[in-house]
């Protein structure tokens, strides 16, 4: 019998459970009425056993083993406070990413976990990124721009997401992109290159009173939030509300419309901010607003048929850009005019920012091309944000070897 | 809100210390008493009969009624604003410019016929295994037609989207009428469609829907977050196949329709070999970027194929007559 028993067992007192590790043939020993939970089964006659013991039967093993002389230590006092323990990291993991390295980009997010995205992602790379507040939205949240620099007095490049607000695939890929900058600097030789003759603007939320309204109570909606006067419809088109073209028919003048104008040009403060912001900047290269659905990637004019006087250029580097898109996943992107390709759209951000001397400016419809629509689903987040990155590198790297 | 109760009546004491769960478990016996599930109604709602006096009988029904009345009354127009058709919002500009002879395929105008033709595809073709989508127009050609309207010539690839992920070429006419509230006319052939064959998955849902005992209902497919259990999914393409009905006849130029979302299906009980089903879906129009809320009666079975019974347009305003986006005549 001694034979059959080896050595090392570990033994526990606790509170409410231990582990006990034994090299011992238990095969031959029963508990009855015992509670007994082997962590590491009984095998073979040299090889431990791990032993987890409720509290109530603590006693029993104790003397059981005491009487057979089976050696046996304590693994783990008590098995309960690690439970508890692991209870608790998991809680503050789901709700409270530590990092941006923690931060979850596979689902989407609200309001709330978004700054709070931005704050850590500042706080983590203080040397080259920043938060600029450029203004307030009608309820007064903060309309936050992420400034990526590596040097003073740099032209820039712009980029916003969420203008419309029900198009969530964007704010989840411009946290996404947020990342990918901190993390390709210094390693991507491209991305390095351009962010060290280029600052980058990103607007993750242009539309954050119309995101909180998404969350609480309507996905759908895609205005901003402010009331109309003498009128129960709610909001501003914010992609209709810019001075180029304004108040054309590709918009409406109707306050319940979808794509009313607004009042007046610039009426909206989320609009009114950026063009503030761009004209007291003076020295922006591009302008790239960043929408869903319909995977087209889109220039000047939504207004007019005229031509864009860079018509051909800005043509084959959308054609260049969306190539490039595609080889990732296959997603087909279709480019062009805004007017000849998707519709005629009158006070959009593109058209002014290109009136401003902003060459370079685009706007981005991502996935899909209507069979989920703005309800992608979150599992598409992550092959959106990649691909997209892709054309959006082409763009800044065409931008970095053509100033102007 | 259909407030008949066909040979079933019930006691309703509304205590005021529950007032909200009785509005709302009232709202529910209501709506399963209008869809004629009286047998679920009994199960489905647990309650407290008392066998009240007359005086107080009368009393508690009126409260009660009145209430639900109120209650409904106010949710209809306290959250949603009026948006009645408008006349000055419309992108007929772009009419007057459209292309006629050869179209570049991947622009709108080529597009959106494709579309109209990929929406009567799924008339005839759809089934809760079976959806198609626009994969891509390879050639389209427009023409002024004499009776006043516009005919788009079409060669295109649909994808199967709910199983197979198959390619279709397809080619078709597409006739936009000038004329008020004709609905375009389609002459569509594709490849061999039969290809695909759902007809197991088919029967095994049929079977599976149509004996149980209890109905099917479900909310906002997918989520918010483009989340819909595989449950659900069957129930999802088959709105889509519905949806298209609608899609196809309210289509024109200047209209651009997907479905966004089913807000809600509920499963109506039915003496036909059909699986009857109620949706509320919101559709999509890219054009005038606007949501609208359709409800619809369709059935569907292996045989026979989807068929909408019922279909109408739920105004976010009481007097609009029409959905909001424009038409080619005003």
């Amino acid at each position: 019998m001694k034979g059959l028993l080896v050595l090392t067992a570990l033994f526990v007192a606790v509170f409410g459970k231990f582990i006990l590790q034994c090299d011992i043939n238990l095969y031959n020993i029963h508990f009855p009425h015992v509670q007994l939970d082997f962590w590491m089964n009984p095998a073979r006659e040299s090889l431990p056993v791990d032993l987890h013991v409720p509290f109530h039967s603590l006693q029993a093993v104790r003397a059981f083993l005491a009487y057979n002389q089976i050696p046996y230590h304590i693994m783990i006092e008590n098995v309960q406070d690690l439970v508890d323990e692991e209870q608790l990291q998991m809680l503050k993991y789901r709700g409270f990413p530590r990092s941006t390295d923690d931060f979850v980009y596979t689902t989407y997010h609200d309001l709330d976990s978004i700054n709070s995205f931005m704050d850590m992602l500042v706080a983590e790379n203080s040397n080259m990124v920043s938060k600029i507040v450029i203004g307030q939205s009608y309820e007064n949240r903060p309309l936050n721009v992420l400034k990526f620099s590596t040097g003073a007095n740099r032209p820039g490049i712009w980029m916003d997401t969420g203008l419309h607000s029900r198009e969530w695939i964007t704010h989840a890929s411009g946290i996404w992109f947020a990342k990918k900058i901190v993390t390709d600097y210094g390693r991507d030789p491209v991305l390095t290159d351009i962010l060290n003759s280029y600052d980058i603007f990103l607007e993750i939320v242009a539309n954050p009173d119309g995101l909180a309204y998404t969350h609480s109570d309507d996905r759908m909606w895609r205005k901003t939030r402010k009331p109309n006067p003498g009128s129960s419809c709610v909001g501003v088109d914010p992609n209709r509300n810019w001075e180029t073209g304004f108040g054309g028919p590709g918009s409406s003048s109707n306050p319940c419309s979808q794509t009313y104008h607004g009042p007046s040009i610039h009426s909206e403060p989320e609009v009114k901010a950026i063009v503030e912001f761009v004209k007291s900047h003076g020295n922006l290269k591009a302008f790239l607003s960043i929408h869903s659905y319909s995977q087209m990637l889109l220039y000047p004019y939504g207004y007019t048929h005229t031509a864009a006087k860079d018509q051909a250029e800005l043509h084959e580097l959308a054609r260049k850009a969306t190539s490039e898109l595609q080889s990732l996943y296959n997603t087909a992107y279709t480019y062009g005019s805004i007017i000849t390709t998707i519709y005629q759209a009158d006070g959009v951000t593109t058209d002014w920012a290109y009136e401003q001397g902003i060459k370079y400016s685009y706007t981005f419809e991502l996935r899909d091309t209507g069979r989920y629509g703005f309800i992608l689903p979150a599992d598409q987040i992550l092959p959106t944000a990649e691909e997209t990155w892709l054309a959006l590198m082409v763009i800044m790297e065409h931008i970095k070897n053509n100033p102007y | 809100m259909d407030l008949r109760l066909p040979q079933y009546s019930e006691v309703w004491i509304c205590e005021a210390a529950g007032l909200q769960q009785c509005f709302s478990e009232l709202q529910l016996f209501v709506q399963l008493c209008s869809s004629g599930k009286r047998h679920s109604v009994s199960q489905a709602l647990h309650k407290q009969h008392i066998p009240p006096s007359g005086a107080e009988l009368w009393i508690m029904k009126t409260v009660c009624w009145t209430s639900v009345l109120a209650f409904t009354f106010l949710q209809l127009t306290a959250a949603l604003p009026c948006v009645p058709a408008d006349p000055a919002h419309t992108h007929n500009q772009t009419e007057l410019e459209m292309a006629t002879g050869e179209l570049v395929p991947t622009h709108f105008p080529a597009r959106r016929a494709a579309k109209v033709a990929v929406h009567y595809l799924n008339t005839r073709h759809g089934s809760p295994f079976r959806v198609f989508g626009l994969q891509q127009v390879h050639k389209a050609t427009a023409e002024d037609v004499d009776a006043g309207g516009r005919k788009y010539s079409l060669d295109f690839s649909v994808t199967e989207w709910a199983r197979s992920k198959s390619v279709f070429r397809c080619s078709a006419v597409v006739l936009f009428s000038t004329a008020q509230k004709t609905p375009p006319d389609v002459q569509l052939q594709c490849e061999d469609l039969q290809q695909i064959n759902t007809a197991p998955q088919e029967e095994a849902f049929y079977h599976r829907y149509s004996t149980s005992d209890s109905a099917v209902s479900a909310l906002n497919i997918p989520d918010s977050h483009g989340n819909m259990s595989q449950d659900m999914e069957p129930f999802w393409h088959l709105a889509g196949v519905s949806a298209s009905f609608i899609m196809l006849r309210e289509s024109s130029e200047n209209t651009e329709f997907n479905m966004a979302q089913v807000a809600s299906v509920t499963q109506q009980e039915t003496s036909e070999k059909q699986l009857m089903l109620k949706y509320h879906l919101l559709l999509h129009d890219f054009v005038s970027q606007e949501i609208l809320h359709w409800q619809l009666l369709s059935c569907w079975s292996p045989e026979r194929g989807v068929r909408v019974l019922e279909m109408q347009f739920l105004p976010k305003c009481p007097h609009a007559s029409g959905p909001p986006y424009s038409t080619p005549d005003q």
